[in-house]
């Protein structure tokens, strides 16, 4: 299909679809309204329960059920991201360290900056998964500031050094037990905010690891074998 | 005016499928993908929305507080993992695509052989 006429398809599938949506917006309830049914049947189920984050009750206790999908589909696009970069035959794949990208290439000043926040950043984000049912935070958020802590170390210019403090198969199989523990615990039934959180956590920070891992072996150590061709550095 | 929060939702919606139509770049489509899923995550705190109200974490304010709709909240949550191990997913099939037919210029692609 030609540029032109691709063009002409979307601009009559958006036309259609923005008059749809301008007067679907114009029947919704007002914004900022006071009819909150859920929310309100939420807000009181979260306090009997004495979780203080509502939002944290809502995922992990009163719909854990359906945040074990969600688990599994973060589960899933992590392991297919996993699949798709890994070293096919035509590849090799180099020793971290086997090139320069040791601290060589990065101010002092930056590197040390790194090494002192790495303990720092790890602290907050289990912090931030120890708090998810009494403040803002939970699984997700700390996971996501834990799996990227991390890679602080990859900030400060020494790749070695993070593929030694990060053991892939560890990783995976933090990621598989975390999985599979939630789903025991999903299943299990409602009030378990807090090791669900744990689980989530766990299962976000080996995810995000796992797949970084992967976009930086592609970034930095695969290389085809034919000269000159996937040389992407 | 009250409904301008979610006329503001649909465009960020259309402005993401426009970009995703017109690109000529996967790394860009991924991004435009993004984009229109974010449309979500306003439409749904828009429709949670209360005048006056504040988060719904009850640390530090009363249980009678006024809060905003924790459930879609909840719900915008689970949009943002989704969106971000999409994107992962959709990153890592780019990669791949650059490996293997040194392009990502979608009109570059042929179907599949």
């Amino acid at each position: 299909m030609s540029h032109r006429a691709r063009f002409a398809v979307f601009v009559i599938g958006v036309a259609g679809l923005a008059v749809l949506y301008v007067l679907a917006a114009f029947r919704l309830p007002d914004f900022g309204g006071r009819f909150h049914p859920y929310g309100e049947r939420a807000v009181t189920s979260a306090i009997a329960e004495r979780t203080k984050n509502v939002v944290s009750s809502v995922n992990f206790d009163q719909r854990a059920f359906d945040t074990v999908g969600e688990e599994l589909i973060l589960f899933a696009s992590a392991l297919g991201a996993v699949v798709l970069l890994r070293t096919v035959r035509r590849e090799r794949e180099e020793e971290a360290g086997e090139h320069g990208y040791g601290p060589a290439d990065v101010f002092d000043a930056l590197r040390l900056t790194g090494y002192a926040l790495l303990p720092v950043t790890l602290l907050i984000g289990v912090y931030i998964v120890a708090h998810g049912h009494l403040s803002p935070g939970g699984g997700f958020q700390g996971g996501v500031v834990l799996g990227t802590a991390l890679h602080l170390l990859y900030l400060t210019g020494d790749y070695p050094a993070l593929d030694r403090l990060r053991p892939v198969p560890a990783f995976e199989a933090g990621e598989a037990l975390a999985a599979g523990v939630f789903v025991i615990l999903g299943l299990a039934g409602a009030g378990l905010v807090i090791p669900m959180n744990a689980m989530v956590g766990l299962e976000v920070g080996c995810a995000i690891v796992l797949v970084l891992t992967k976009f930086f072996e592609q970034a930095l150590l695969v290389r085809t074998d034919e000269a000159g061709k996937g040389e992407g550095t | 005016m009250s409904h301008l929060p979610y006329l503001a939702a649909g465009w960020i919606l259309l402005a993401g499928i426009f970009g995703m139509v017109t690109s000529r770049n996967l790394v860009h489509v991924v991004v435009c993908l993004s984009v229109t899923q974010s449309a979500t995550y306003v439409l749904l705190l828009t429709i949670g929305y209360r005048k006056g109200g504040t988060a719904p974490v009850f640390s530090d304010i009363k249980p009678t507080g006024k809060v905003v709709d924790p459930v879609v909240q909840a719900m915008a949550l689970t949009d943002i993992v989704v969106n971000a191990t999409v994107t992962a997913l959709l990153l890592a099939l780019a990669v791949q695509v650059a490996k293997r037919r040194g392009t990502i210029d979608p009109d570059q692609l042929r179907p599949l052989e």
